[in-house]
């Protein structure tokens, strides 16, 4: 929020005069009003491997992340150009695989890997488009400065989050939506089910039926499916609910089967088609996979994207935005050390307690070594793990992240932050200007994961 | 609609009602061991029997008391059918729904979650029991109020209703059927203290001991007390009221979807038979074997909605 000389940063300058006004007891009762409000709507998670406590609610601050719009446009070009080389990405190593026969990736990196799909070979999903629902996570570590930390083309989650922070602070301080001109993100919603409509299957003849698919009540974002579902007036499906009938994808209603058009899926590929992939899968479709290929379906995001968020990937990213696009990637990447590679895994090794190590197939924080902040005795254990399967671990630097201010009992205090804007992609890429700012709650912490005690805040982008 | 939410309201709304439904027989049952000072077990026996959860007890149970009765009538995770299963059920059924429920609604039955499993985390005290029985009836007002302020009137209402009423046709029955003999003619001695208490906690049961007063004149009859709950149209809680609700929300659902089911006619000859047989002529063919008969043909309703509405396939 501050300058060097601790003047409020330009953006802050309309809320740092609100906040110096408000008295701090006030703002912590409103803290617990937002956590009621939370918990009694039901906006919860669950935390796997935790017992009795199927639903836990993720804090929220209420002091706003704001950016400003000159900011907000440069990293929004950044987005959209990488959104578009991941897409063409997609394209070609499904189809021509020039790419790998431009000597730029390994082609076991690709056909090796677990997220490549055989079965998307030879197929364009309708509109050439893979990654419908992007959530590019990005941090912050200067002005101007941004960093790529993942792509997350398969499933993002989180942006009803982004909807109910946005919600819950024009609830409880109406007043800073008058003083600060905040761009709106309540629309998302509606330019979801707009961009799935638009990207209805050859076989839909009439208005397109768009559902949700939900792995099931069990599941740790079920409130986001529901949530979404309802916005966005569709149908909230599970595998039970649908059969492949006649060549179409039908869900049972109690007027008997209704075909669907397009799937916003919020389930993995494994688990899609036990005909295709996992037999055992409980919460997929027989069959759909025969159906896509046919053309009467649309999933989003299309089965096998997540090659191209894989972990192994990332570090290839600067050469797939170039090799696409044909321009120097606008955002950058963080540096990446493979630790497959001999020389790279040596200089990790050597230093380890200056760099985060991450599974290539890891996700939600866990199996990673924060080195600056692990003990002696992790790091060893870690470096032994990372001796035995080299392959399965990168390493990158810690950066400087930029901090935004928290709300603590005694006022205010610094926490590192990161940023999931969310970006929906048609014939056209709209970005939604705002999303999710996860925020480290442990002080000095970087890790902002929900799963691990992240907490959120409202993002807001200001226009100007 | 998804036939899996259909049957997700269904179950939603049974579940609420059996847990309010709960609530009042327990208070029944303490009104009546208040009342009387030798043998409260006994009382609690046709408790337990009236919410059809007597040979569970005896599963988990050596002895019966009114202690772990009452426990595992109000908050037993043993007892499907404990007030605390019933709200936990209701809530998982309507997180599992949401999408075809208002914001008061899901938020109302949220909160009674909330509020029931922080005020049923331990064992109830005594002297906190009226106490709890009022937030259970309180919290379950809520969502009705909810639920009736909020909602469309369309097919997911009138599901919520059919499993409102079959669940409420279900539990009254039962309550008269356990105690069908305090209402014989020929077992009764008429106007016996023990008789006028056994009477009055049916009436308790379902909240109905005042509103008798307005229609009967005050005087505790059994057949009359057999007509309340059965025949009188007027009376929220008896069969016939029940069968009206649920052959009118048929009908909608019928007019909507332009097809009937099997569970319409069988729903409409219910109705009929409640509304044409006199509560003389049901007291002479054996109160019993009626009721029995009712609550099989109730379930078999039950079914016939689950199937024609394809909840399940």
């Amino acid at each position: 929020m501050m300058n060097a000389d601790s003047s409020p940063r330009r953006p802050y300058s309309t809320y740092h005069e609100w906040y110096a006004s408000q008295d701090r007891n006030r703002l912590i009762a409103k803290s617990k009003e937002a956590e009621n409000i939370f918990r009694k709507t039901g906006i919860t998670f669950a935390v796997y491997g935790h017992a009795d406590s199927s639903e836990k609610l993720i804090p929220f601050d209420l002091i706003p992340r704001i950016i400003s719009g000159r900011e907000w446009r440069k990293l929004a070009q950044g987005i959209e150009q990488r959104v578009l080389a991941l897409n063409a990405f997609l394209d070609d190593i499904y189809h021509k695989q020039e790419i790998i026969r431009a000597g730029r990736i390994p082609r076991e990196l690709i056909e090796k890997n677990d997220a490549f799909l055989p079965q998307m070979i030879g197929f364009r999903p309708p509109g050439g488009v893979y990654t419908h629902i992007v959530g590019t996570d990005i941090v912050r570590t200067g002005e101007d400065q941004f960093y790529v930390l993942e792509d997350n083309a398969r499933t993002p989650s989180g942006v009803s989050y982004m909807l109910e922070n946005r919600e819950t602070m024009m609830q409880m301080f109406p007043e800073l939506f008058h003083q600060n001109r905040v761009r709106p993100v309540e629309n998302y919603p509606y330019l979801l089910r707009q961009s799935l409509s638009s990207l209805a299957p050859p076989g839909c003849t009439g208005k397109p039926r768009v559902a949700v698919l939900t792995p099931g009540i069990y599941n740790s974002a079920f409130y986001e499916h529901a949530f979404l579902a309802d916005m966005m007036g569709v149908e909230l499906v599970e595998g039970s609910d649908l059969r492949v009938i006649d060549g179409k994808v039908k869900m049972r209603t109690t007027r008997g089967y209704e075909a669907i058009d397009v799937l916003y899926r919020r389930v993995d590929d494994d688990f899609l088609d036990p005909l295709t992939f996992r037999p055992d899968s409980a919460l997929g479709i027989p069959g759909i996979m025969d159906v896509y290929r046919a053309g009467n379906i649309t999933i989003a995001n299309a089965p096998g994207t997540g090659i191209s968020d894989d972990k192994a990937i990332y570090s290839y990213m600067p050469e797939i935005v170039e090799f696409y696009t044909g321009r120097k990637p606008l955002l950058e990447n963080v540096p990446t050390w493979r630790c497959s590679e001999q020389p790279s895994l040596k200089y990790v090794l050597e230093h380890l307690d200056e760099l985060v190590v991450k599974e290539v197939h890891g996700s939600g924080g866990y199996g990673m070594l924060v080195g600056p902040t692990a003990t002696k005795r992790e790091r060893a254990a870690f470096a032994e793990k990372l001796k035995e399967r080299p392959g399965n671990y990168i390493a990158q630097p810690t950066l400087s992240l930029s901090t935004v201010p928290i709300l603590v009992n005694k006022g205010i205090a610094p926490r590192h932050v990161d940023l999931r804007p969310y970006v929906l992609v048609s014939d056209k890429v709209q970005i939604i200007p705002g999303g999710l700012t996860r925020v480290a709650l442990k002080e000095g912490s970087l890790v902002v994961n929900s799963s691990q005690g992240g907490g959120t805040k409202d993002t807001w982008v200001l226009e100007d | 609609m998804l036939g899996r939410t259909a049957n997700g309201l269904y179950w939603m709304f049974r579940y609420i009602e059996r847990a309010e439904n709960g609530a009042r027989l327990i208070d029944a049952g303490l009104r009546m061991s208040l009342t009387r000072s030798e043998a409260t077990e006994d009382d609690w026996e046709g408790v337990l029997q009236s919410a059809g959860v007597r040979e569970l007890y005896d599963q988990v149970h050596d002895q019966l008391t009114s202690s772990d009765a009452i426990d595992f009538l109000l908050r037993d995770h043993a007892n499907p059918s404990s007030v605390m299963s019933c709200i936990e059920a209701g809530r998982h059924n309507a997180r599992m729904v949401r999408t075809a429920l208002t914001r008061e609604t899901w938020e109302a039955t949220n909160e009674c979650w909330i509020d029931m499993k922080a005020m049923l985390a331990r064992k109830v005290r005594p002297a906190e029991m009226p106490e709890v029985i009022d937030a259970i009836k309180r919290r379950a007002g809520l969502i009705r109020g909810a639920f009736h302020g909020t909602m469309l009137r369309n097919e997911i209402f009138n599901f919520s209703r059919i499993g409102t009423f079959i669940e409420r046709a279900d539990n009254t029955a039962r309550i008269l059927d356990v105690k069908y003999y305090v209402l014989l003619p020929a077992v009764s001695a008429v106007g016996s203290s023990m008789d006028n208490v056994q009477w009055e906690s049916i009436l308790r049961s379902v909240s109905a001991h005042r509103a008798y007063g307005w229609v009967y004149d005050a005087e505790l009859r059994p057949a009359n007390i057999a007509d309340f709950l059965i025949s009188n149209g007027r009376m929220p809680r008896s069969l016939a009221y029940c069968y009206e609700k649920i052959v009118s929300n048929l009908g909608y659902l019928a007019r909507e979807y332009g097809e009937k089911h099997a569970a319409h006619e069988t729903a409409e000859q219910t109705l009929e038979s409640l509304r044409s047989r006199s509560i003389d002529d049901i007291m002479d063919q054996g109160l019993h074997e009626y009721l029995e008969e009712f609550i099989s043909h109730n379930n078999r309703l039950g079914q016939e909605i689950t199937d024609g509405y394809r909840f399940y396939h």
